[in-house]
């Protein structure tokens, strides 16, 4: 009677679990196809917009400059080392470039995305729902959908692949000094190397992947500020919450755009 | 002008509403009193369609609230919000002007500055204060700044949401001063809900006190003092005994 009972709570579990795993997939969707269906319909903010554009963009380039300069610099170092074990030392600027622009451009880039502009916009916009400030612009006939959405999705889409594809030359450069710097490469040797190796798919696949996390970064920070609880830890939640919903969907998106752009 | 008939609303299984009926006439004063949580604001934003009842109508101007172009139903009303609700990203004179750069009463950028500063100083507010941001101000110039913005646009109703919470009695004087002096002024009707009785005794022309979800009980501000309700005694007097449930 007891293990009966003990396996119904389990399953119980589960089924709740599973169901409220539905039924945020279900909110997310309806809130992204809103925001979609927004982004076509008057009126239009054309001020918050270019404001979201600097802050999502420009504010942004010194964490995604530091980040793309270290990684292509460490990359090249690995690289270097890891091919010493079959002589293929030479390779260094083929795959700091393929391994920048294809994957760690703009996974990086859309995950310091996440860590700052998703949090920003979670915290901002739960701060306003706390204090009312969502309430008021309705009854100022603002809708909030409109004012804070779709500017922010629409700038991520627009900057945050401008950002990956800055991203990306930086990095190789971070691997261009390393290997020329420490590693004993020839520069014109290296860059050539480079430019020659890639090619527009891969460039474009990059382009892509940094629309797409821009996106999803810019959805969930206003998903998650739109649906926070009250008081500072409703505030707290929904940033921590947004940032790793971002994170995963980031990675996930990812993956499934490899597999479109590279797959066999 | 506002007729709320039957009005239910519910948060899971607590009951906020419980079929209030109540009727604000044109140019009416209403104040409604009630003790924290007996859903004050809940009826308040269900009027404004913030929150969708569950079941009963709401009428303003004869025409069914839920039906029709929101704008159009929106720019009839001010709001004043408890916190004051002042959008932190915009100077204080672009929080006042919001309504007035957007929409079909859009002005200018010069002309929605200078009607901002004029309702600015309507309000006792000097016009330095118009460049400044919402977090430099004092608990009293917020509720100052957001009384401006409720009537930039020189609404026909306008909302006042716990309009001296978090001020002193000086303060609080002022405020009420203020809101009776516009209310007049500008021939509004107005809503607000409050439990200072020092609010009622200077907003009001008619009272409704709310409790369980309902109207104990509603008339002008001249009877509040000799209603013979027991609902509105005890919270007149303020005492804990009563036949409103107090947790101690």
């Amino acid at each position: 009677m007891i293990l009966v009972s003990w396996i119904n709570g389990f399953l119980g579990a589960i089924g709740a679990a599973t169901l409220g795993m539905f039924a945020s997939i279900g909110r997310v969707v309806i809130f992204t196809l809103s925001s979609i269906s927004h982004i076509f319909r008057p009126p239009f903010y054309p001020k918050e917009f270019a404001q979201q554009l600097l802050h999502i963009g420009y504010f942004s380039l010194p964490v995604v400059g530091l980040t793309a300069v270290f990684t292509g610099a460490a990359l090249a170092l690995q690289i270097y080392a890891g091919g010493a074990r079959f002589n293929a030392e030479a390779v260094v600027p083929q795959i700091v470039a393929v391994g920048m622009v294809r994957e760690l451009g703009p996974v990086l880039v859309g995950l310091m995305i996440a860590a700052r502009v998703t949090s920003s916009i979670a915290a901002e916009i739960a701060t306003m729902k706390v204090t009312e400030q969502l309430d008021a612009l309705t009854t100022l006939s603002t809708n909030p959908m409109k004012y804070l959405t779709v500017p922010r999705v629409l700038a991520a889409l627009c900057v945050v692949p401008i950002l990956v594809g800055i991203g990306d030359i930086i990095g190789i450069m971070g691997g261009y000094f390393v290997a020329t710097g420490r590693l004993g490469f020839n520069a014109a040797a290296y860059l050539q190397n480079t430019a020659d190796f890639l090619e527009a798919m891969d460039i474009i696949s990059s382009l892509v992947k940094g629309a797409a996390f821009g996106v999803i970064a810019a959805l969930m920070g206003c998903y998650y500020g739109m649906q926070s609880d009250r008081g500072a830890q409703g505030v707290g939640k929904a940033t921590k919450t947004s940032v790793v919903a971002a994170s995963v969907l980031i990675l996930a998106a990812n993956y499934t755009l490899t597999e479109l752009f590279f797959s066999a | 002008m506002i007729t709320v008939e039957n009005l239910h609303k519910a948060f899971g299984d607590n009951r906020v509403l419980n079929g209030v009926d109540m009727s604000i006439g044109k140019g009416e004063s209403m104040v409604i009193i009630g003790g924290s949580g007996t859903g004050k604001s809940v009826l308040l934003k269900c009027i404004l369609g913030l929150i969708t009842p569950d079941s009963g109508t709401i009428t303003v101007n004869g025409k069914d609230a839920t039906k029709g172009d929101r704008d159009t139903f929106l720019a009839q009303f001010g709001m004043l919000f408890q916190g004051g609700a002042l959008f932190d990203s915009l100077s204080v004179w672009q929080n006042v002007a919001f309504r007035l750069q957007r929409g079909p009463l859009k002005l200018s950028k010069t002309d929605a500055r200078d009607v901002a500063i004029e309702k600015l100083r309507r309000v006792g507010l000097k016009s330095d204060v118009a460049d400044r941001y919402p977090a430099e101000l004092s608990g009293g110039m917020q509720k100052r700044v957001g009384l401006a913005r409720a009537i930039a646009a020189e609404p026909q109703i306008i909302f006042f949401d716990e309009p001296t919470t978090g001020l002193d009695p000086i303060m609080s004087g002022v405020i009420n001063d203020l809101i009776r002096e516009i209310v007049v002024e500008i021939g509004a009707t107005a809503m607000t809900i409050t439990h200072d009785m020092s609010s009622v005794r200077a907003i009001a022309d008619q009272v409704a006190m709310l409790h369980d979800g309902s109207v104990q009980w509603t008339g002008p501000i001249d009877q509040l003092e000799h209603s013979n309700n027991p609902y509105l005694d005890q919270f007149l007097n303020g005492r804990a005994e009563g036949p409103i449930e107090a947790v101690r």
